[in-house]
């Protein structure tokens, strides 16, 4: 079976910026990856170049099995993306504004679906409300459930318990686990938060400066860095402070 | 019966939905369709009544050709802010990054944007379409099947103007949101709806005659004051939409291309 995302020599660059620098990783199917890196550090390019929103200036993408450059709509139609950095229409309501998405991904029973997101996400009394009326927290799980609409194969998440109380946060992270758990669906995340990545990723990118500058499991990691917990080893990576050993 | 929808269909009605379901949770935007045709109808039907009253039986010839031009002028003005702001409305919601990572093909967003126009221009005119004819006893219905004619091809020079703003947009961002209201406003001299392009200066003839709607007009004006209809006119109202509609539509594809390549995707909304 085909990686579900497979990247090779992947570069962006913005005049003499160079926002992303030839990397190269590949996410098995049903894996989680984490990718981790500080501010500019290449994290969102990366991500968009992902989802065909931005043209990478040199190398590839594969995603699904299928070519972005050429059959884009083809993987987004099985994949799905949440950011609490990106809004939905204020004014709709929870319901209709996942009414709107499961038209566009063309989600078979779409208020079924709703339906079973709505309790699994516990989110059933926000249904009828204006998306614009919603705490940050509320909105982070409707976002997410966006994200799932489709059940997706792959979903690549921002920040993905961003804004949540630590309970919510934790039933976020429960469900994304049995979801892979019950699809086999992989997902990409971006997170600063070292204990969710931790807890989730089966392995990390880690990117400084548009490179990918280590990678391993967060076990691996630890072990080689000789840390007790990531966002030491963040810090070592980001801040130049330690070494890796081989 | 339930009618299967196409995949394309789905999506495209997705969208639709999105708008639809905003105008019924904001009754300002509803409003806003219909005030402006609306006003315009009192004013220019009032000024014409006067005009009529004044100069007798070719001043109310005079009259209906004004009338005339202001409700299909906002065929045009409807149809060509329908698209311009039911795009606008994406960005205004940073809603933009989640429509562009779904599966909606760029073209079926455009047709969604359409449509919703189409809907938008509708409700907007036919009231004033209907006060002219209550107020001031102006059927524009009276022009006959042509009036089908004349609308599509207003419509559809709406469309492709809008087409334009949306890629300035996607170049320059929402600091180019301006023309979505004041773009069609620059063309109306030059679009002989008031009065014949042979009023215009000599050198200022040529970029009236580019304009299908021009050509519309000259045909409404030939309609209502002799009865005859201009096919010559019609043709090239037509032939120069289709023109324009194709440039419009390369350079959309242009600049939605520049912009998944230069990152405005991302930041469409600064």
């Amino acid at each position: 079976m085909t990686d579900a995302i497979r990247v090779s020599g992947l570069t962006k660059r913005y005049g003499a910026t160079l926002a992303v620098d030839a990397i190269d990783f590949a996410a098995p199917r049903g894996a989680t990856i984490g990718l981790l890196g500080g501010n500019g550090a290449g994290k969102t390019t990366t991500i968009a170049m992902l989802l065909g929103l931005l043209i990478p200036t040199a190398g590839t993408i594969h995603v699904l099995g299928h070519d972005m450059a050429r059959d884009r709509f083809a993987a987004l139609a099985r994949m799905n993306f949440s950011s609490p950095y990106v809004a939905l229409p204020a004014r709709l309501s929870v319901a209709e504004n996942l009414r709107v998405y499961g038209h566009l991904y063309g989600v078979p029973a779409i208020d079924r679906r709703i339906a079973e997101l709505a309790a699994e996400l516990n989110f059933e009394d926000l249904l009828d409300r204006p998306a614009g009326q919603l705490s940050a927290g509320q909105k982070t799980r409707i976002a997410l459930a966006k994200s799932l609409i489709n059940r997706p194969e792959l979903l690549l998440l921002d920040e993905p318990t961003a804004s949540l109380d630590p309970d919510t946060g934790d039933l976020v992270r429960s469900w994304l686990e049995r979801y892979r758990e019950q699809t086999g669906a992989t997902i990409l995340l971006a997170s600063h938060n070292m204990a969710e990545v931790e807890r989730l990723c089966t392995d990390v990118l880690m990117m400084k400066a548009g490179r990918i500058v280590d990678r391993g499991s967060p076990a691996d990691l630890l072990t080689r860095y000789g840390r007790d917990d990531l966002e030491d080893v963040f810090l070592d990576i980001v801040r130049n402070r330690r070494e890796a050993t081989p | 019966m339930k009618i299967a929808m196409s995949t394309s269909g789905r999506r495209i009605w997705g969208l639709m939905y999105r708008h639809l379901a905003l105008y019924r949770r904001s009754w300002p935007r509803v409003l806003e369709l219909t005030y402006w045709p609306t006003l315009q109808m009192f004013i220019w039907g009032f000024t014409s009544a006067f005009i009529a009253s004044r100069i007798g039986v070719g001043g109310q010839i005079a009259a209906g050709i004004l009338l005339g031009g202001v409700l299909l002028w906002e065929v045009a003005l409807r149809s060509q802010m329908g698209v311009a702001i039911s795009f606008l409305e994406e960005i205004w919601s940073r809603n933009l990054g989640h429509v562009f990572v779904s599966p909606l093909r760029p073209w079926e967003m455009v047709v969604a944007l359409i449509a919703m126009s189409a809907i938008r221009m509708t409700i907007g005119v036919l009231p004033a379409i209907l006060l002219a004819w209550a107020l001031y006893a102006f059927n524009l219905f009276d022009l006959g099947p042509v009036l089908i004619l004349f609308a599509i091809n207003l419509m559809a020079m709406g469309w492709w103007i809008a087409l334009g703003v949306v890629s300035l947009i996607l170049r320059h961002g929402a600091g180019a949101e301006a023309l979505a209201w004041s773009v069609l406003f620059g063309i109306t001299p030059f679009a002989a709806v008031f009065y014949p392009v042979s009023v215009l200066p000599f050198w200022l003839q040529p970029v009236a005659l580019a304009l299908p709607a021009a050509h519309v007009f000259e045909g409404m004006r030939a309609a209502l004051d002799t009865g005859i209809i201009r096919w010559d006119h019609l043709a090239w109202a037509i032939g120069l939409n289709l023109a324009w509609a194709l440039a419009a539509t390369l350079l959309f594809a242009r600049q939605f291309r520049a912009a998944r390549t230069s990152g405005a995707l991302l930041a469409i909304g600064e």
